[in-house]
C-alpha cells in the first residue's frame, strides 16, 4: 500500500512541479514587463497596469483560476479542451498572471531601492537605457529582492494545490483521492512530506543565491 | 578664439516656481580649469547637471568645439543625446561607483560597451572584417588603458578590489579614472571632496591637480577655497542662479568687486 501511494503521490508531485516551473518561467519575465508598465511615465500604460495589479492582487487566486478555466467555455470558445493538458495550461496561465503581478511589485521596490546616483553615473558615462538596466541596475535589484522573492516562490509551491479545483491531479488532489476511493487519511498527511522536501530544496537554493551575491556590498 | 572648447549661452532652468539658473553665459578655452564657487543653492550643481544632461535646461544653448550639442526646445534622438553626453564627464560628490564591479571593471564597463557597439557597426558595414577577433584586441586595449588610468590615480594595487573595500578617497579616485576612461572633452567635478573626511581630501585634490598639468579642460565646483585658488585658471562666483563675479583667481579672491562675493569669501575664510 505504502509503495503504491508513494508512486501515485510522486505522479502528483510531478504535475505540481511542472505547474510550478512553468509558472516561474512565464511569471518572472512577465513581472518585469508589468513592473516597467507600473513605472512608466505615460499614464496610458501605468494606469492599466496598476488596475491589473489591483484586480489580480484583490481577488482570490482560486477565483482567477476558475474564471480562466470556465469563462472561455461560457462565451463559446473553449480554448482549453477537455483533457488534463488543457486544465494544466489554464492553471499555468492563471498562475503566471497572478504571480507576475506580485513579482512586478517586488521588482519595483527593488529597482527603486537602487540609488538614483547609480543610474546617473551610468548615463553620464554614455550607457544606453537598456545597458543601464542590464549592466548596472539589474544585479543590484536582484540582491535587494532575494528575500521577498523567496517568500513568493515558496508560496507558489503550495498554491499549486489550488489547481485541484479544476480537477488537475496535482499532489494534494492525489492524496485527497485516496481518502475518497480507499477511505484512508494518511496519504493526505504524507503529501506534506513532499511539500516540505520541495520547499527545503528551494530554501537551500535561495541560500546559495544569497551567498553568491555576498561578494559585494551596497 | 579657435581654441574655445565650450560655450554656454544664457542657460536657464527652473524647478516649479524656483528658477535655479537665471541666464548663465560663459566660455572655456581648451586646457583651461574653471572653478565655480558659491553658497549652497546658488545653482552650481544644477549647472553641472545641465552640462551633463542629467537635467534639461529650459532655455539656452551649449556648444562644444563650435558645434551645438544642446539647444533648448529642440528634440534630440537618443543617439544624438548620447553623442552630446560623451563630450562631458562628471565626477559626483557621492562617487557612485558600481558596487557589483571590481575597480577595473568600473573603469572598463562604459568604454568596452561603447567600443563594442562602434566595432559592431563598422563590421556590419564592412563584412570582410572579423568582429570577434577585432573585439578581442579592442577589449585588451580598453583594459590596458584602464589599468594605466587606475595607476595614474595611484590605485594600481586595488584593481581587483570592490568599491566597498576602498576608503572614500580611493573610491573618488576610481570615479575620476572611470570618467577619464571615456576621454571627455570637458571633465566636471561636483564637489568631489565634500563627502570625504578631511584627511582624505588631499589625495583627491592631488589627483585633480595632476590632471591640470596634463592639460585637461575641467570645471570644478568646490568649497575648498585654498585648492580653488591654486588650481583655477579662472573663477566664477555664482549667487542666486547668476554669475555674480568672474575673473582670474587673483581678481576674484584678491579683490572681489561685488558685495555678495566679498561677503561669501569673508565667511568661507573664517571657516578655514
Amino acid at each position: 500500500m505504502f509503495i503504491s501511494v508513494t508512486t501515485s503521490l510522486l505522479g502528483g508531485l510531478a504535475v505540481s512541479v511542472r505547474i510550478f516551473l512553468l509558472t516561474l518561467l512565464f511569471a518572472l519575465p512577465l513581472g518585469l514587463v508589468i513592473c516597467f508598465g507600473l513605472m512608466s511615465r505615460f499614464r496610458v500604460i501605468s494606469v492599466p497596469c496598476s488596475l491589473l495589479v489591483w484586480i489580480v492582487r484583490g481577488t482570490p487566486l482560486m477565483l482567477q483560476l476558475i474564471s480562466f478555466f470556465y469563462i472561455p467555455g461560457i462565451i463559446g470558445q473553449n480554448i482549453w479542451g477537455g483533457g488534463e493538458a488543457g486544465r494544466t495550461a489554464a492553471t499555468v496561465v492563471a498562475f503566471s498572471l497572478n504571480y507576475a503581478c506580485y513579482f512586478a511589485v517586488i521588482y519595483k521596490g527593488g529597482i527603486q531601492g537602487v540609488p538614483v546616483g547609480q543610474r546617473e553615473a551610468a548615463q553620464v558615462l554614455g550607457l544606453t537605457r537598456s545597458q543601464i538596466f542590464f549592466r548596472v541596475t539589474l544585479l543590484q535589484m536582484i540582491k535587494r529582492i532575494v528575500h521577498p522573492m523567496s517568500n513568493e516562490i515558496i508560496t507558489l509551491v503550495k498554491d499549486t494545490s489550488l489547481a485541484r479545483i479544476i480537477a488537475v491531479y496535482e499532489l494534494t488532489f492525489t492524496g485527497y483521492s485516496f481518502m475518497k476511493s480507499d477511505g484512508i487519511v494518511w496519504p493526505m498527511f504524507y503529501t506534506g512530506v513532499f511539500y516540505l522536501l520541495f520547499v527545503g530544496i528551494l530554501t537551500v537554493l535561495f541560500g546559495r543565491l544569497e551567498k553568491r551575491l555576498d561578494y559585494y556590498q551596497g | 578664439m579657435t581654441d574655445t572648447i565650450l560655450e554656454v549661452k544664457s542657460l536657464r532652468k527652473r524647478f516649479g516656481n524656483n528658477e535655479v539658473l537665471r541666464g548663465i553665459t560663459f566660455s572655456l578655452r581648451r586646457g583651461e580649469v574653471l572653478v565655480i564657487i558659491g553658497s549652497s543653492g546658488s545653482g552650481k550643481t544644477t549647472l553641472l547637471r545641465c552640462l551633463n544632461f542629467l537635467e534639461t535646461a529650459d532655455e539656452g544653448e551649449i556648444l562644444v568645439n563650435g558645434d551645438s550639442v544642446f539647444r533648448a526646445g529642440e528634440k534630440m534622438t537618443a543617439r544624438q543625446l548620447r553623442e552630446s553626453i560623451l563630450h562631458f564627464g562628471l565626477v559626483f560628490q557621492s562617487f557612485n561607483l558600481f558596487p557589483q564591479y571590481s575597480v577595473l571593471r568600473n573603469v572598463t564597463l562604459a568604454p568596452s560597451l561603447l567600443e563594442t557597439e562602434r566595432l559592431r557597426d563598422a563590421c556590419r558595414a564592412d563584412p570582410s572584417r572579423d568582429f570577434k577577433a577585432e573585439r578581442r584586441t579592442m577589449l585588451a586595449d580598453v583594459n590596458r588603458r584602464a589599468e594605466e588610468l587606475i595607476r595614474t590615480v595611484g590605485l594600481g594595487e586595488k584593481m581587483k578590489n570592490y568599491p566597498f573595500q576602498l576608503s572614500g578617497g580611493q573610491q573618488q579616485r576610481v570615479a575620476i579614472a572611470r570618467a577619464l576612461a571615456m576621454s571627455p572633452d570637458i571633465l566636471c567635478f561636483d564637489e568631489p571632496t565634500s563627502a570625504l573626511d578631511p584627511e582624505l581630501t588631499g589625495e583627491v585634490l592631488r589627483v585633480i591637480r595632476g590632471l591640470k598639468n596634463s592639460d585637461r579642460t575641467m570645471i570644478v565646483v568646490t568649497h575648498e577655497m585654498e585648492f580653488a585658488r591654486g588650481v583655477a585658471d579662472r573663477v566664477i562666483y555664482m549667487a542666486d542662479g547668476v554669475i555674480e563675479e568672474e575673473g582670474t583667481p587673483e581678481e576674484v579672491f584678491g579683490a572681489p568687486k561685488s558685495e555678495k562675493a566679498r561677503a561669501f569669501l569673508a565667511s568661507s575664510n573664517l571657516k578655514g
